[in-house]
């Protein structure tokens, strides 16, 4: 699936839940719970998305030249916020990920449910994400 | 029936709730559950329109005007002054000094007493239990004049312990800070025993009563505290004016605080002379409509009495306390036998910030984090809690749905 195709999946998904606030932050919940749990020795400093209020950790491997992402998050809002980005970008190549645009997130009016500091802790983490897909791209690139 | 019981009856919250306009609302499509009351509490209409009346009908700076308008405004608001002086129990007028806010007023007397007269080696006592504002002031003091903070420890309840406090007293304290209520706990520390025990040994004593101006009698004389400070939206009327009350003979003796207009007598290139209390300390233009509004919250209050306030807030409190302890998981924070209408919890294995979050979607209205007091928090070992803080306008069918919320995401969780 494109990173276009999912982030429309998500879309149609939360349309389902008909801007019911509560519905929504209860279905982001249930989708952190359904993340593969990051391992202890994982959740160090270094792995630590900054800007966000709540602890994210976010870790990489690169499988095939495609990344994938494992992260968690001390509390239950933020791990369903991050496990969306991972769906989205997981398994994609650095070159896809540092090119295409998300949108998804002012479709189904995220911002209202998270608030603006969530939101910029939110930002944060698609910035973390491409960072990782660019430095990816480079060691890549030097290696071809 | 037993006295509270009465008192209770006797308040028509529903009535009450009238004056409020912003309760009256829906949050993503509830009745909204304000419960953030030790932030900032709602304002009453009278406030609301105090503040419309004095910018529509007699927006003037105040004192040297000598026109009518000037006059009115003037008038407004050294009425204020006067309805604080009382609201306070302070000996004089000039004693109340008017300012942004608590924390100003803390700043005030660090910056102006404590720069002027304590020296290396004093000691500064504040407790465990403090607001950042209580503290970084001091920590401030501590470093450009060579003090040491000492630190009242608190206990498991969310009591200060006092055995300690004695031990930490001595005749090196100078000043001794502590609040009357505490935001994130809602202790209730034993001022009376704090003033009178730190006077022996001759130090000053400030407190901060931010959260407790709303709930509580105060009667600055009668407790003798040296100084103590309060904020205006803590208690019903509007953000940005505060009040601090000092003695007159430590307000005398302490250089103003900032230079401006008001606050001098006479001005030449060569020498400055300054103006008597309290105007000594009320540099440039005032906040002159949050002053005159300010004054609407204590008629506010003094209508119903502080009696009939602490009856109904505690009734919330004290069915708060127990209705939360049911729920499996969660953890009461503070439970001081005395308190004023403040609880702290959490839920193990839930993060507070869920928990806020889910009850908003809900409309109901909690903070959740450290509430500016990191030491407490760290002393606990905890980052942070959920508080549910009561006012005068809330009630039992809304703790009943702050209740429902929490138990809502506990089972969804688990």
């Amino acid at each position: 699936m494109t990173i276009t195709e999912t982030q429309e999946e998500i879309i149609n998904e939360f349309s389902l839940l008909e801007g019911d606030l509560e519905m929504s932050v209860m279905y982001l919940m249930e989708l952190g719970q359904k993340l593969p749990f990051l391992a202890e020795e994982d959740k160090v400093d270094d792995n630590i998305v900054k800007g966000c209020q709540s602890k994210v950790w976010l870790t990489t491997e690169l499988k095939h030249e495609r990344i994938f992402f494992v992260a968690d998050s001390n509390t239950a809002i933020t791990k369903g916020l991050v496990s969306l980005l991972i769906r989205i970008f997981s398994g994609h190549l650095p070159e896809e990920i540092l090119k295409e645009e998300l949108y998804f997130m002012h479709k189904i009016g995220m911002e209202r449910f998270i608030g603006t500091q969530r939101s910029n802790g939110f930002a944060s983490m698609i910035n973390k994400m491409k960072m990782y897909a660019f430095a990816y791209e480079t060691k890549l690139k030097i290696q071809a | 029936m037993d006295v509270t019981a009465s008192i209770v009856q006797d308040l028509d919250v529903a009535t009450l709730r009238k004056q409020f306009p912003i309760l009256h609302q829906k949050i993503n499509g509830k009745d909204l559950v304000y419960f953030d009351n030790a932030a900032t509490t709602q304002k009453p209409q009278a406030v609301i329109q105090a503040l419309t009346d004095y910018y529509t009908g007699y927006n003037a700076n105040i004192h040297r005007g000598i026109h009518t308008l000037a006059e009115k405004a003037t008038r407004a608001f050294e009425e204020t002054r006067t309805m604080a002086q009382q609201f306070l129990g302070a000996q004089h007028v000039e004693e109340i000094i008017f300012v942004r806010g608590a924390t100003e007023a803390i700043n005030l007397v660090a910056s102006s007493y404590g720069r002027t007269f304590l020296k290396a080696g004093d000691e500064i006592l504040i407790s465990g239990l403090e607001h950042h504002s209580n503290i970084v002031p001091w920590q401030m003091v501590c470093e450009e004049k060579g003090c040491r903070l000492q630190i009242i420890p608190v206990m498991a309840s969310g009591e200060l312990d006092m055995g300690k406090f004695t031990r930490l007293l001595s005749t090196k304290t100078k000043l001794v800070a502590v609040n009357h209520a505490s935001n994130s706990l809602g202790t209730i520390n034993p001022i009376h025993e704090i003033i009178q025990k730190s006077h022996e040994q001759g130090a000053v004593v400030l407190i901060d009563g931010a959260q407790a101006a709303a709930h509580m009698d105060i009667d600055v004389q009668e407790l003798d505290c040296d100084f103590y400070c309060i904020s205006g939206h803590k208690m019903y009327g509007p953000t940005g004016v505060g009040i601090l009350y000092g003695k007159k003979e430590h307000l005398e003796k302490m250089p103003p605080y900032m230079g401006g207009g008001e606050m001098i007598r006479n001005v030449t290139f060569e020498k400055t002379t300054y103006n008597d209390l309290p105007y000594k300390f009320e540099a440039g233009t005032p906040n002159i409509a949050d002053v005159i509004a300010y004054k609407e919250a204590f008629v506010f209050i003094n209508s119903l009495g502080k009696n009939k306030m602490a009856a109904h807030e505690n009734n919330l409190l004290q069915y708060a306390a127990k209705e939360l302890n049911n729920l499996k998981g969660l953890r009461l924070i503070g439970t001081a036998r005395e308190k004023v209408s403040v609880q702290s919890f959490l839920v193990d294995g839930i993060h507070p910030f869920d928990i806020g979050q889910m009850l908003d979607a809900r409309g109901i209205a909690v903070r959740t984090g450290h509430h500016c007091t990191q030491p407490l928090m760290d002393h606990f070992g905890i980052e942070g809690t959920v508080r549910a803080s009561f006012a005068i306008y809330n009630t039992k069918e809304e703790i009943n749905k702050l209740v429902e919320g929490v138990d809502r995401i506990i089972k969804f969780l688990k």
